[in-house]
């Protein structure tokens, strides 16, 4: 008996390294977000191009896209053309202004076109927090029925287009 | 050129290992003298060779010989020359050369002191060392030179070392850190040279014993000053976050603590051998771990290095061979091991048992929690953190009872212990205790924890004092001199156990009377905070060597006076455009006033966090009187003596 005790340090080793074999090489910073499979959270946030106020109830039926930017990142500039080409094939999308000011904005949207049916300001960040937003860019598909039903972090290409477009029902 | 010496010493001392690892065990098992007696040549030579290697990484460092690739992503003509230095182990290739360089350190010196063990033993124990430096050198050089150049396009100027690391604590963290995680394999290496020669008896665990002290005491100053650092550094005003790779240096510290009082029990009473070789094997075990977790990439932390995947794989190969390899050989030959002394359930056998279930217990808890996000994902179960709430409300009450466990140990007698000794100090003092705990308590308003943890701290304080003056005044010699005779082991316990208290009293007071601020603040404005008074006097640009930064200066008064006077500051860093955050800081016995500024407001307002910390130098103080303890519990006589002496 105490023979087979002894080995219990050895097994409880090789599950171990087992667990750390199959972990190694994943994503560490891939996070699923909380919000699939929820309706948008509440929000009243004003819109960049005519001062409304916008709620939850203002924003179109879906499906559509949200994609938070902001002038200060280096990856919405990259993102911007492929916006761009979705907004011109007919693709909503719902900018939200992440941690920004108007003027910059403004000017970004008159220098390199609008791809946004509406763009809100969110200047604190708090309704990105309500999302779970880590950083810009980031894209959240809403379907239509209202539901948040995919998230996507870092800049949307035509590489990954065909994945997130999967979830546009 | 020196790259290129260094790599080529580093591939030479790579052979040295392999031969030390396999020559002096033949000579073993042959009862070759002759080879057993190369054992020592041969870790000095492959020593020296690891040592030339790393002046060589440091001469490029400090000669800004970006044609280095790990000093072109590390380094920067604009830094600081000591930064330059410390950028060394910057990395992920660096720290791992300087892993090595600590590791052939401690090598060297047991190879040193190798004439106080049985001569067929020693060469095994540098046998078991050698095999560990052949595993981590291979490492290096196979997955990780820090040697690659680049050439012909040599860049003009380096990178830059990450912000964060350009700081003191940088320069002295990782080498003390890894002084005690790499010492750790002295003991592994005793632990299995002990099942390799079947010499299981208690002399093993006397060699182990000084060795283990001494890890442990750098370990413990390692993880101290760690956690000093991330609380001026990062801005956070805490001193601790349960992150994966705190935890990863905090496991080997559980275990190795209870390592070190197994160990006393498998010397003095001849009982516990078979658990503390696994615990000798566990602790080491534990120390690989944390590299792993650190450098595959696996769970995010600050601390984590670029993740390679392939690194990680080398570092599972060599946990399977070093760790399942002993483990094995544990299962194996652990069955020989019978214990001859019985003993009673009132001795100081059975606290120490209780100790070492205890602290295996804690660490089994932190293991469980930093591995938990990783098993569930495992298994498909989705993404999960765990923070501190699992720990606080986990590790916190075994951590009392142990402490409370901790005043009694020491009174009691091996084998036997009567109860009435017990049971009239322990009443006494335990009445004075809760009683004293409980004015305090009362008088500032606390909660019933703070009361429960004050009382196990005077709890402590009292009965070590009762013990050591019970153990000073018996016998007709004065108490000074009396006092000078008690060995260094003793006093090496009284610190560890007195400094465990004192980090205990300064936690308690840090979590239940801090005080938080968030303000928003203009140059001119002022708020109060605990009864301090913050005048926030200016603002204004200063240019370091190698960052722009925003420097507020503050004025703290108390009722009228003023105190102090705090600089946080918000440094952009130009090469890596990277924005720090260096929290100012007004250190007290008793409180720490701490500003940080946090991102710019509208026009000239600031965010900015205030602090008003009590007692959480405490914290640090004690894990320095541990340090300490654990120092002279390694440098007791009796360990100096010769083998059979």
């Amino acid at each position: 008996m105490r023979k087979f005790l002894l080995f219990i340090p050895f097994v409880f080793f090789l599950v171990l390294g087992a667990v750390l074999y199959l972990q190694l090489g994943k994503d560490t910073q891939y996070m699923p977000s909380a919000l699939i499979g929820k309706t948008l959270p509440e929000f009243t946030l004003v819109s960049l191009q005519d001062d409304q106020v916008y709620s939850k109830d203002d924003l179109p039926v879906g499906p559509y896209l949200i994609n938070f930017w902001g002038t200060w990142c280096p990856a919405c500039h990259v993102e911007h053309p492929f916006l761009m080409e979705l907004a011109s094939s007919g693709v909503p999308i719902i900018g939200v202004d992440y941690k920004d000011q108007q003027p910059p904005a403004k000017q970004w949207l008159e220098q390199k076109g609008n791809p946004y049916q509406v763009v809100l300001m969110d200047e604190i960040g708090n309704f990105g927090v309500d999302m779970g937003v880590t950083g810009a860019p980031e894209t959240f598909v809403v379907d239509s029925s209202g539901v948040v039903v995919y998230r996507h972090q870092g800049v949307v290409n035509a590489v990954n287009w065909p994945n997130i477009k999967e979830y546009m029902k | 050129m020196f790259p290129e010496i260094g790599q080529f010493s580093l591939i030479l001392s790579l052979f040295f290992a392999l031969s030390l690892a396999s020559v002096p065990l033949i000579g073993y098992w042959r009862g070759n003298r002759l080879l057993l007696e190369a054992a020592r040549p041969l870790t000095f030579i492959m020593s020296a060779l690891v040592l030339v290697s790393f002046i060589t990484l440091s001469w490029s460092f400090l000669s800004d010989d970006f044609s280095v690739l790990y000093v072109a992503q590390n380094s920067n003509s604009q830094l600081p020359v000591w930064y330059k230095f410390s950028a060394l182990w910057g990395g992920h290739e660096g720290s791992l050369l300087l892993w090595v360089l600590i590791l052939s350190g401690w090598c060297s010196v047991v190879a040193f002191k190798i004439k106080t063990l049985p001569e067929d033993v020693g060469p095994v124990v540098l046998s078991v060392l050698g095999m560990v430096s052949l595993g981590f050198l291979s490492f290096l050089l196979f997955t990780s030179s820090p040697f690659a150049r680049l050439l012909p396009d040599t860049p003009v100027d380096g990178g830059d070392l990450n912000p964060l690391l350009q700081d003191f604590g940088l320069i002295v963290h990782p080498p003390v850190l890894y002084m005690g995680y790499v010492g750790f394999s002295v003991a592994f290496g005793f632990a299995v040279a002990a099942l390799i020669t079947g010499n299981l008896n208690a002399s093993w665990a006397r060699w182990a014993r000084p060795w283990t002290a001494a890890s442990w005491a750098f370990l413990t100053l390692g993880i101290t000053l760690g956690s000093w650092w991330a609380y001026y550094e990062l801005g956070w005003g805490g001193w601790w976050f349960w992150d994966p790779v705190e935890n990863a240096s905090f496991m080997p510290w559980l275990a190795g603590t209870a390592l070190l009082h197994s160990l006393a029990v498998t010397e003095k009473r001849g009982v516990f051998k078979s658990w503390t070789i696994l615990l000798a094997i566990f602790t080491f075990s534990l120390s690989l771990l944390g590299a792993f977790l650190v450098r595959s990439g696996v769970l995010t932390s600050v601390h984590s290095f670029a993740a390679d995947p392939t690194r990680g794989i080398f570092i599972l190969v060599l946990l399977l061979v070093l760790v399942g390899g002993s483990l094995l050989l544990y299962a194996v030959r652990a069955v020989e091991v019978r214990s001859s002394v019985s003993f009673g359930a009132s001795g100081r056998e059975a606290w120490l048992l209780l100790n070492n279930i205890l602290l295996t217990v804690l660490t089994l808890t932190v293991l469980l929690g930093t591995l938990y996000p990783l098993i569930f994902d495992a298994l498909n179960l989705g993404k999960i953190s765990v923070g501190a709430p699992y720990f606080n409300s986990v590790f916190t009450p075994i951590a009392l009872l142990l402490m409370v466990f901790m005043a009694v140990g020491p009174l009691s007698k091996w084998h036997h212990t009567k109860f009435s000794v017990f049971a009239k100090v322990c009443s006494t003092s335990a009445f004075i205790a809760i009683l004293s705990a409980g004015l305090v308590v009362y008088y500032y308003g606390f909660g019933f924890i703070a009361w429960l943890s004050l009382a196990v701290a005077f709890w402590v304080v009292f009965l070590s004092c009762a013990d050591w003056f019970g153990k000073v005044s018996a016998g007709t010699k004065g108490i000074i001199p009396r006092a000078r005779q008690l060995p260094r082991n003793y006093y090496g316990m009284l610190f560890a156990h007195l400094g465990m208290v004192v980090s205990l009293v300064g936690i308690v007071l840090v979590s239940v009377n801090s005080h938080e601020s968030m303000l928003r603040l203009s140059p001119g404005d002022n708020a109060t905070v605990a009864g301090y008074d913050f005048m926030f006097d200016s603002m204004e640009q200063v240019d370091g060597p190698n960052y722009v930064s925003n420097k507020g200066q503050f004025t703290a008064y108390k009722s009228g006076e003023a105190v102090a006077v705090l600089y946080p500051e918000k440094r952009f860093f130009t090469t890596r455009q990277q924005v720090m955050t260096e929290a100012a800081l007004d250190a007290g016995f008793t409180r720490d006033l701490y500003v940080s500024l946090g991102e710019r407001l509208d026009g000239s307002a600031w965010g900015v966090r205030i602090y008003v910390k009590s007692f959480v130098r405490w914290i640090w103080l004690g894990g320095l009187l541990m340090m300490a303890g654990g120092l002279l519990a390694a440098l007791d006589k009796r360990y100096r003596k010769r083998a059979g002496g």
